[in-house]
């Protein structure tokens, strides 16, 4: 199993599945939010009964948090290394190579994700599922309310477009270069998987700001 | 119509392996745009040579695009900035009166600058030497019925095999990977009946010493693909991944 850390493909292997892991808690995520615009009770459940101080809850986000550790680590590690391969000077004539921009800053899009992570996580699970836990006071149960109150900043609102547009850039590359790096990829299939992970990098982020937005804008509380 | 040009290259000249390096501007007057872009270099050599001067060191043989040791960073793309051919293709009509040309050597760490232009590619051939041939005994020629190989299948076979090992994968790449060059090597033979046998311990090690050797991790940029003279397809990576991966669970 040293070949996961030792070779390049290795190496790769886990970043692709580290990704497309994190891809299919978005797709969760995501879905659980967009149930917040129709209806403040089943979020709440959803929040609350499901996903509170449960076992399976709490397996999940460990299992989460080590995936994202996985994906940082590793994101880290081939960025330095493919520095150093690269060496030291650069083109004087610098890389006129047409290349998706995304593709070349794929460690930077991911901090913008990462820093973001702080933010969110700070915000929305430290205050439910951390506090509850560890017994902190002023755990929050309300989880609807306490969405409306951290979109009802618009600040915070920016923060989450700029981040979830980073999102869509990393995933627009990530989604079929994961593809490609586990194989599964050919002359007929990258258009085809090209344009899949358009799709699913555009639902996963306009889902994820329509919500914040929406929020923002008080909508939750029409239908409410 | 080719007219001749007034133009200036900028070299890098670098003394041998341990020397800093620099760039050195030369003005050249009344190049035939009809001309290779080898053949300028040619004529800037003789005038430095006449001047007492050292000539810019480059790597070139067959100039016809077949051999693979033309190399040259020209203008911000490996073999300059035409399509789909090498350096030694290049014409002179490429470029216009007055230009400046920045002319480079390859960057990567794996592939250390000897002096000026040449840089040394034998981490290349370390790669081939480590799995990029069969060793299967095949006997005498068979008839070509004995061995049935789908058409496209060949094809591809053929398509990776029109790799000339030139490193401008490796030079285009922000990662400094050589997966292009290594994919087409190990996809030429993984994709027919014979290279077949051993592909698993192919891929294994030629891609065990690619690492060692300090190329990067492939990121999928595909700038490999853009820059390749011979239009190797990015496919033939998902393929060593694949035959890579296959191999790795096997065992
Ligand atoms: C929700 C969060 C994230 C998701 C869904 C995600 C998804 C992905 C996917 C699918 C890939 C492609 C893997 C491959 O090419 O083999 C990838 C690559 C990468 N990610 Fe992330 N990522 C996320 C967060 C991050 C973070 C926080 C960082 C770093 C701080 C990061 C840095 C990278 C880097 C450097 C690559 C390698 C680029 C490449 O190999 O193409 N990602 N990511
Ligand atoms: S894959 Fe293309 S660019 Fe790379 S060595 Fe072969 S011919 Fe040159
Ligand atoms: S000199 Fe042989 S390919 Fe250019």
């Amino acid at each position: 199993m040293s070949w996961l850390i030792k070779s390049s493909i290795g190496r790769k292997f886990v970043q692709s599945l580290s990704g497309l892991f994190l891809i299919l808690f978005l797709l969760f995520h995501v879905c659980m939010n967009l149930v917040l615009i129709f209806n403040y009770e089943t979020y709440n459940f959803l929040a609350n009964e499901m996903l509170g101080a449960n076992w399976w809850a709490i397996v999940g986000t460990i299992v989460i948090f080590f995936g994202f550790g996985v994906h940082i680590i590793y994101s880290i590690f081939l960025t330095l290394q493919n520095r150093k391969a690269r060496g030291n000077i650069r083109y004087e004539s610098s890389s006129k190579t047409p290349a998706t921009w995304s593709s070349k800053n794929m460690f930077v899009l991911g901090l913008v994700i990462a820093l973001f992570l702080v933010l969110h996580l700070y915000q929305m699970w430290y205050q439910m599922q951390f506090k509850e836990l560890f017994m902190i006071e002023g755990a929050r149960h309300d989880s609807a309310q306490l969405v409306e109150e951290v979109f009802s900043n618009i600040w915070v609102v920016i923060l989450y477009v700029v981040a979830f547009i980073a999102l869509w850039f990393h995933l627009t590359h990530g989604f079929w270069s994961a593809l490609h790096t586990v194989g599964w990829n050919n002359d007929i299939w990258m258009k085809r998987i090209k344009m899949i992970g358009n799709v699913l990098s555009a639902f996963i982020c306009i889902g994820f700001i329509a919500v914040a937005v929406l929020m923002h804008l008080g909508y939750s509380n029409l239908l409410a | 119509m080719d007219k001749d040009i007034n133009i200036k290259v900028k070299v890098w000249r670098q003394n041998g392996p341990k020397d800093k390096g620099h760039f050195e501007v030369y003005p050249l007057e009344n190049i035939s745009q009809g001309s290779s872009f080898l053949e300028m270099l040619d004529i800037l050599n003789e005038n430095l040579i006449n001047e007492g001067k050292e000539p810019v060191v480059f790597d070139h043989d067959c100039r016809e695009g077949i051999c693979g040791i033309c190399s040259l960073y020209i203008d911000g793309h490996p073999h300059g900035p035409d399509e789909d051919i090498t350096t030694c293709q290049l014409h002179m009509r490429t470029f216009d009166e007055g230009d400046t040309i920045t002319v480079e050597p390859w960057r990567s760490t794996a592939f250390p600058v000897i002096k000026d232009l040449m840089v040394d590619r034998t981490a290349f051939d370390k790669i081939i030497q480590a799995g990029g041939y069969t060793s299967v005994n095949t006997g005498g020629t068979p008839d070509a019925n004995a061995i049935l190989i789908p058409h496209d299948q060949a094809e591809l076979a053929m398509d990776a095999a029109a790799c000339i090992g030139c490193g401008a994968c490796v030079a285009a790449c922000k990662n400094g990977s050589a997966m292009l060059f290594v994919s087409a090597k190990v996809s030429q033979l993984a994709l027919l009946p014979q290279g077949k046998v051993e592909a698993a311990k192919r891929a294994k090690s030629m891609v065990a010493k690619m690492d060692e050797l300090g190329f990067g991790n492939c990121t999928n940029t595909g700038a490999c693909e853009v820059e390749c003279p011979k239009n190797i397809s990015i496919s033939n990576i998902a393929r060593l991944n694949r035959e890579f991966l296959k191999a790795k669970f096997k065992d």
